[in-house]
Formats: structure tokens, C-alpha cells, sequence
């Protein structure tokens, strides 16, 4: 027997071929992916900011393919700074509270659930991620509903005075909480939580516990070892989370159109745009904000460390 | 003798050419055909590359490879009639120990009673008869060992290349091994080419060893050879902790103004002589304790028989050794 | 450090969990309810009489036909490339593999509503009429990550030298792939391709973009929210939907049980 042996057909040939140049399996390994992506996704995108920098001609609702500035120069207008402004901020308040809500379970499961505990856990998190979006929002519909079961609730124990105080309060006014902007906000929170959780356990488990010990054992209550160990070490974990929850408040349109007084956000603006109105530039240039946005976002988290916990 | 490999003049740079790192670095080499060659040397020596270099799994930079007299420039992994038995055995999680061993017949065309049945010989030559359902999952180190040389070895190999193939194993398995290893190799007349950073096992295995440095061979030759005569200051160090001796010290213990080494087994306690020093540390061995002597500030190691009587540590000695059992490496 | 967690603890973190999964219970319960205006709780009788009724609608049929087969399509076309992408980023480091991973993760990571108005400006300034396909186009693009980050994952649990292994032995690149490869990364795949298939049957913003006035199964849900007409029939059609994205997701995470890669960390 030989030290090489010959090779028995097209497929030995190729390995052969694969082996002395490896760039070229990795050449057809990668094009199909980076084509698709490249041509349609990038492509895309680049015809959304192709479509942002034309106009449309205000008689006769045509879109004038011309360079312009016009359409950005629109988003100042105060009707659409509000719509901005109103997306940033209940962003930043859901953002806050997905962090505030799941930090207990996620540092419960990182911390002290064990064996199937742990398995449970996970599954709760991860079932309500996974599961219809459409139809989790769907359930908020139910249950903020006048006729429904928080309603219900409050009558029973007597604590209606506690919805009919937070619809009277200026902003959050509605005639239920499924026509309140509070509804909108609980929805967001409900939608995105376990975004936050997963980057949050994740961070967690990071944290040796050897390292609470030492915190202990150097005489630092629960207290100071939570602020001074697990919160700065949990930050990477909130700041990666704080990316979801951010970003897909900005972009959402469905949850401000189902659940809420059907106030603006700039998801809604630019699905209205590109339907209803026609206006595909305005819409185009309503979507570059929210890219804009988390292109800032993303660099001061990247800044945070935050990359780590993905 | 034929020689089963040949390396002239390989170099394998990984990294930018401005800056390259240089893995192997101009290694010419011939491993005998038959033999038990052994690559030693400390990890990131370039042992392993030129291994790698063997199988196919690395392409050199420069220089030729011949297998059996054959360039395998061109030739793929999968085409070379060589196999390797892999430092953490490597075996197909998802495959049962008979159909792992069975694998290389397989990919060749070879009927399943057929390879069943060679790879059910081969499990009885590892002593692994009844394991062949098994995962691998199922096995210990030992076993997965053995399987990892029954799968390379049913193919047949000319060459079998062994990546420190018993560094995962407890010391009382890994001598076992060593020896089942060596007499399986006898019994094939194989060529056995392996890696390894274990000077012991290197010694007692091969019948022919190279040391590797900095990607560049140290010194070729029997274990007896590199042993008794260590080409250089890093061989001597390396291969069984020799004392190396700076010029001056060999001098003043009677010899040239030359680098010579000298085993700590060579050398004796004695109550005068040319060179004197404090004892700083003292370790029993069961065969004898081993006597650290710092001699001009270098430390010297003596290794006094059972039975002898042995100093305290703080005690001043001179030490004496036989004038042959010093060997000079030149250079001043 | 006590090993044991605070009662506050412990409720605060059993409360977060429960208020993830009652709003998802209710739905059940709603699809039987008698009472077909409002949605008053408690039901002031139960039924099972929509479950028929929602069989009988014909316009929810065609919607489930046209989610079906758009998830079906996209799925496949994303277990290619996201696999294609996997084994090119597993091998060894190449200019640009940093740019590439990001292009992939960028489709999920910016909002929905950015990918859909992007294709449809490119519909738009290039007059693609919207088809079956330009749905497709946009989950297939979605939907590779998911399979990608699955078999990524996996990809890193295997130990790189049975590869080599199977190399050594005498097997060509193609043998390897469908006697190495295929069965180490097959569970694996398939749990990216039960969640890209859950995702995609699920997805409305971005196909509200590309349908034009095609209409999927959770699109036809959106109408019904927006106008409701039969509110128990939209109950049945949403535990229809959602057992076709809970089914998928536990599969899944069976499938990729035991490893640090289980399903589904990278929606």
C-alpha cells in the first residue's frame, strides 16, 4: 500500500481543491448568505434613505424623485417633534420599569434557583418571548377592557377609586385603562420584559458568589454589597437589555394602535405615512429616527461595556 | 532503512508575513521507517505543528514533505495513508464505539459485515471485545485511548502520528499505556510518530527522539545519545534535569573553560573538593534524596543512594562526580 | 450569604413570572365565553360553539394557507443561508467577520418597522408588486439570525477535532458534512428552524409593509382588533396562532436542552 492513495471521484477532487485554497469554500460558503443580505436587506435600506431625501408634490400626492432636504426639514414641524418626543419618553419609562420588574426574577433564577427550578425558570422567561407577539397584546385588550377582569377586580375589592385616580391624572386621561396612554405603557412594559431579564441573568450569573462572600465577610450588609457589587456588575446586563426594550418601543406601532387613545407614536407615524396618507418620503424619513437614535444609543452602551452580556 | 518521513528545510509561519510567528522554523528531519520517534519538546515548541504538518491538517510555508519518498504538497488530509490518534481522542460523540472504529472502512466503501468484523478484531487488540456498543459518552480516559488506536489503527496506516496521546491519563494508566503502546508497536512494525512534553516518556518510549525549540530541532538522536550527550544548554535543561554547568564552574572542577552538563545522578557528596556550597534543599525520592547545592550561586543537584548518609540542610559540602559522566556542550 | 432567598425576594420574582403568563391563560378561557360584544369578565356562560363557528368562517382559511406557506418558504430559505453563514463564520477568522456578524444581527436588533419601510421603499422605487414573495423576502431575512445563532452555538459545542478526525480516517469533505457534520448540528438546526418558523408565522410589522392587501393570519387578527366583528371567533383564531408559536418554541428548547446553546436567547 501506498503512502497516498489516489482519489476516487469528484468529491475527493473537490475536498482536494477545498484543501490547498480554503478562501475559496469559504467564498461559496459565504456569497449566498451575503448576497441576500447585502442585496435585499442593505439594498433596502438604502432605499429608505434614497426615499427620505425626495418629496412629495403636495397637489398632486405624487412622489417627486428629487434630492431635497424638505421631507427632514417636515420632521421639525411640532406635530411630528411631539410624535418624537412622545416615543422617547415613554421609551425611557419602559425602559426604567423592565429594568426595575426584572431584576428580582432574574437575579432569583441567576442566584438561588437550582435544578428544575432553574429549567422553570428559563421556560417562563423564554415562553412568553417566544410566543405570539399579536396575541399577548390581544390579552392586554381583554384585560384592561372597562367590562374586564381588572375592572371586575377592583369592583370586588372595592379599589376602583385606584383606576379611576390614574385616569384623571392630565396625560393619562381615558375612559379605560385600555384607552389610557397608561394602558399603552403597561403593554410595552408586559411586551418587553423578558428582553430585559434574559441580558440581566445572564450578567448575574456572571457574578461569582464567591465575590458576595467577600463582600459579607468584609462586613458589608445586604444593602451595601447590592449597591456596591451586584448593581455595578449587573449594569453590562441592564445596558444590553435597555438596547431591546429601547429600540423596539421606538419602532412599535401595533401596541399604540390596539391598547391607548391613539396618540402618535413613530412606528404609527410611519405606518400611516406609507398607507393611509401615501407619503412614503415623510414615512422614510420617520423611520431614519429611530436608527438614528440607536446608533447614539448604541455607542454609549457600547462605551458601557454592554457588549459583553449579548 | 527507508525513511517513512522526511522533512527538508520546513517552516509553517502563521500570522502576517511582516510579522510572522514562526511555529516551525527550517526543520529538516528523517524518521526512519519501523521506528518509535518521539517529538519532544515544551508546549509552543512547533511539535505539534510539524505533527499537523504530517496529517495533512497544516500546509508548510515553505519546504517539502515527503511521506515514503512521495511530495504530499497536494496531497489532502483524506488522501494520505496516515492516521492520528488525537490528544483528546476525538471521537464521534453520535457514533457507538464499533461504528467509530469502523468509520475509516466505511468512508472507503467497505461492506458493513465486513467492517464490523475488522473493527471487532481490532476492539480485541485494545482488550475493548465487549465494548463496541457503547458511546463514547460511556467510556473512561483509558478506554476512550484505546479506541481512539483501534479507529486509527483498522485503516492500516503506514505512519500512525500520536498528539500526546497519553496526557489525559493518570500516572498508573499512562505507564500501563506506555508499555501496551510500545509492544503493540513491535508487534506491527509500524512507523509511530509521537508528541509529547513529557522527557520521561519520550525517553522510555522512542528508539528515536527530536527535541524542538523555538520551532527549530535541538538535537536529534537515541534517547541514550540526547541523554548522555545533550547538544546544547536548553537539551541538557530539558531532557531529565540535568545541572548545567557555566564555563567557569566546569573549570574550576577541573575541566575546560567550556558549557558541560552533568547529572545529578553522577554526582556525589564529598567531604573535600574543588567546588564547596551550602545545601539550601533536600528531597527524598524513595530511591535516594535529591541534595540542592549552592555552588558558586548555581544550584547544583546531587542524588545521594538510599543508604547513605545524607546532609542537613545549611551544612557546607563539596560535591565529586566521575570525570566521563561530565559532558561539555563548548562555547565560553 | 445566606443561601436561602428573601421572602420579598422569592414573591417579587414568582410575581414577575405570573404576570407574564396570566395575561396568556385569559385568552383561553375568552374563547369560550357566550358573550359575543364585549369583553366582559367573568363570562357569563361558557361554550365551545366558536371553535365551529371559527372553522366555518372561509375568510380565516385563506390566511392561514398564505402564513403557512410564507413561513414555510422563509424558514427553509433561512435554515440555507443561516447554516451557509454558521459554517463559513465557524471556520477560521477572515477579514471582515466582524462586519458580517453584525449585517446578520442587524435585521432583528433595529425594530421591525425600520426593516419593513425599507423594503417597501425598495418595492416602491423599483416597482416590485406585492406577491407571496415580497413577504418572504423580509422573514427570510429576519429569520437567519435565528437559525444562525442556533447552529453557531452548537457549532462551538463540538469539539473542533472530530472534523479533523473524520478527515484523518479517509473521508472527503462531503462525507464528513453527511456523517459528522449533519448529525452533530442536526438537532440544533432544527430548533432554529422550529423558531424561525414560530417567528415568522407570528410577524405582522413587517409584513404589514410587504402584503400590500394580502392578507396572513396575524394580519387578519390586526383587522379584527382594530374592527371587531366576532370577538370569540378572534379569541379561537388567537389560540390557534398562539399554539403555533408555543409548540415550535418548546420543541426547541427539548431539542437543545443541556448545553449553554438552548433556543431561543437570540429573539
Amino acid at each position: 500500500m501506498t503512502a497516498i492513495l489516489p482519489p476516487r471521484g469528484a468529491a475527493d477532487r473537490l475536498t482536494g481543491l477545498f484543501w490547498r485554497r480554503p478562501s475559496l469554500l469559504l467564498f461559496l460558503l459565504i456569497t449566498p448568505p451575503l448576497l441576500w443580505l447585502g442585496v435585499v436587506y442593505l439594498g433596502s435600506l438604502a432605499a429608505l434613505l434614497l426615499q427620505s431625501f425626495y418629496s412629495i408634490d403636495e397637489f398632486s400626492g405624487v412622489v417627486k424623485e428629487e434630492f431635497t432636504l424638505k421631507t427632514y426639514a417636515e420632521l421639525f414641524r411640532p406635530q411630528n417633534l411631539d410624535i418624537i418626543l412622545r416615543t422617547l419618553v415613554m421609551a425611557t419609562i419602559v425602559t426604567l420599569t423592565c429594568a426595575i420588574l426584572a431584576f428580582p426574577i432574574a437575579y432569583y433564577a441567576a442566584r438561588y434557583a437550582k435544578g428544575p427550578w432553574k429549567a422553570a425558570f428559563y421556560l417562563g422567561v423564554m415562553l412568553p418571548l417566544w410566543s405570539s407577539y399579536l396575541v399577548k397584546v390581544y390579552a392586554w385588550k381583554l384585560i384592561l377592557a372597562k367590562e374586564g377582569i381588572i375592572g371586575w377586580a377592583a369592583e370586588g375589592t372595592g379599589t376602583g377609586f385606584i383606576i379611576s385616580g390614574i385616569l384623571s391624572i392630565p396625560g393619562l386621561e381615558g375612559s379605560s385603562l385600555s384607552t389610557s396612554p397608561f394602558g399603552t405603557y403597561l403593554v410595552f412594559v408586559y411586551i418587553w420584559l423578558p428582553y430585559m431579564i434574559l441580558p440581566l441573568q445572564a450578567a448575574l450569573e456572571r457574578v461569582p458568589t464567591s465575590m458576595l462572600e467577600a463582600s459579607a465577610d468584609l462586613g458589608a450588609t445586604r444593602g451595601q454589597t447590592f449597591r456596591t457589587v451586584i448593581l455595578p456588575l449587573a449594569m453590562p446586563g441592564v445596558i444590553a437589555g435597555s438596547i431591546f426594550t429601547f429600540s423596539l418601543t421606538l419602532g412599535d406601532y401595533i401596541i399604540p394602535q390596539i391598547v391607548g387613545d391613539s396618540s402618535r407614536f413613530i412606528g404609527l407615524a410611519v405606518y400611516q405615512l406609507q398607507g393611509t396618507a401615501g407619503n412614503i418620503p415623510l414615512a422614510a424619513a420617520f423611520a431614519v429616527v429611530p436608527i438614528l437614535i440607536m446608533l447614539v444609543y448604541l455607542g454609549l452602551a457600547k462605551r458601557a461595556g454592554a457588549f459583553d452580556a449579548l | 532503512m527507508t525513511a517513512a518521513v522526511t522533512f527538508q528545510n520546513v517552516s509553517r509561519h502563521f500570522g502576517p508575513a511582516s510579522a510572522p510567528v514562526k511555529a516551525v522554523d527550517g526543520v529538516d528531519l528523517t524518521i526512519p521507517e519501523g521506528s518509535f520517534f518521539a517529538m519532544l519538546g515544551p508546549s509552543g515548541s512547533g511539535k505539534t505543528t510539524c505533527l499537523r504538518l504530517i496529517s495533512g491538517f497544516e500546509k508548510p510555508t515553505s519546504g517539502q514533505i515527503r511521506i515514503f519518498g512521495e511530495d504530499v504538497s497536494n496531497t489532502p488530509p483524506h488522501l494520505r495513508n496516515v492516521n492520528t490518534v488525537f490528544q483528546d481522542y476525538a471521537l464521534f460523540p453520535h457514533l457507538n464505539v464499533r461504528d467509530n472504529v469502523a468509520y475509516g472502512l466505511m468512508v472507503k466503501g467497505m461492506a458493513r459485515a465486513a467492517r464490523y468484523a475488522r473493527a471487532d478484531e481490532m476492539l480485541a487488540l485494545v482488550k475493548l471485545a465487549d465494548y463496541g456498543d457503547r458511546k463514547p459518552a460511556q467510556l473512561s480516559g483509558g478506554q476512550r485511548q484505546r479506541v481512539a488506536l483501534a479507529r486509527a489503527l483498522v485503516n492500516e496506516p503506514r505512519v500512525l502520528l500520536l498528539d500526546e496521546p497519553l496526557g489525559a491519563l493518570d500516572l498508573k494508566l499512562r505507564e500501563a499505556m506506555q508499555d501496551e503502546l510500545k509492544a503493540l508497536q513491535h508487534r506491527l512494525g509500524l512507523t509511530f510518530i509521537f508528541v509529547t512534553h513529557d522527557q520521561h516518556e519520550a525517553l522510555s518510549m522512542a528508539d528515536h527522539l527530536a527535541v524542538f525549540n523555538d520551532g527549530k530541532i535541538a538535537q536529534i538522536g537515541t534517547p541514550q545519545d540526547i541523554y548522555d550527550r545533550p547538544a546544547t544548554r536548553f537539551v541538557a535543561d530539558f531532557v531529565g534535569s540535568s545541572n548545567v554547568l557555566p564555563p567557569a564552574l566546569t573549570r574550576a572542577l577541573g575541566g575546560p573553560e567550556e558549557w558541560a552538563s552533568l547529572r545529578p545522578e553522577a554526582t556525589r557528596l564529598a567531604p573535600t573538593g574543588p567546588v564547596t556550597g551550602r545545601v539550601t534543599a533536600l528531597r527524598y525520592l524513595g530511591s535516594g534524596t535529591r541534595v540542592v547545592i549552592d555552588a558558586q550561586g548555581i544550584d547544583l543537584a546531587a542524588l545521594v543512594p538510599s543508604g547513605h548518609p545524607v546532609p542537613a540542610e545549611g551544612d557546607i559540602t563539596a560535591i565529586a562526580f566521575d570525570p566521563a559522566a561530565l559532558h561539555l556542550m563548548g562555547g565560553t | 450569604m445566606r443561601s436561602e432567598a428573601s421572602w420579598g425576594l422569592k414573591a417579587a420574582a414568582l410575581g414577575g413570572l405570573l404576570f407574564l403568563h396570566l395575561p396568556i391563560l385569559l385568552i383561553f378561557l375568552y374563547a369560550f365565553t357566550t358573550e359575543e360584544r364585549t369583553y366582559q369578565f367573568p363570562p357569563p356562560g361558557l361554550t365551545t360553539e366558536w371553535f365551529a363557528v371559527a372553522w366555518n368562517r372561509e375568510d380565516i382559511w385563506p390566511p392561514l394557507y398564505l402564513s403557512l406557506k410564507v413561513a414555510a418558504i422563509s424558514t427553509a430559505l433561512a435554515m440555507i443561508l443561516g447554516t451557509l453563514v454558521a459554517a463559513a463564520m465557524a471556520r477560521a477568522r477572515f477579514f471582515g467577520r466582524d462586519q458580517i456578524s453584525l449585517l446578520i444581527l442587524l435585521p432583528i436588533a433595529l425594530p421591525g418597522v425600520i426593516t419593513g419601510m425599507s423594503l417597501r421603499s425598495a418595492f416602491g422605487i423599483m416597482d416590485i408588486p406585492f406577491s407571496t414573495w415580497t413577504i418572504v423576502l423580509g422573514h427570510a431575512t429576519f429569520c437567519i439570525v435565528i437559525v444562525y445563532n442556533n447552529a453557531v452555538a452548537r457549532m462551538r459545542r463540538l469539539s473542533g477535532g472530530i472534523m479533523e478526525a473524520s478527515a484523518d480516517l479517509g473521508a472527503n469533505a462531503f462525507q464528513t458534512f453527511r456523517y459528522i457534520l449533519l448529525p452533530n448540528l442536526g438537532t440544533a438546526l432544527l430548533a432554529g428552524g422550529m423558531l424561525a418558523f414560530a417567528l415568522s408565522f407570528d410577524e405582522v410589522i413587517v409584513t404589514t409593509f410587504t402584503a400590500g392587501q394580502q392578507s396572513t393570519l396575524p394580519i387578519w387578527m390586526l383587522n379584527e382588533l382594530v374592527r371587531p366583528r366576532q370577538r370569540p371567533v378572534t379569541n379561537v383564531i388567537a389560540i390557534v396562532v398562539f399554539a403555533a408559536t408555543f409548540l415550535p418554541i418548546l420543541i426547541a428548547y427539548y431539542l437543545t436542552r443541556g448545553g449553554n446553546d438552548t433556543a431561543g436567547m437570540g429573539k
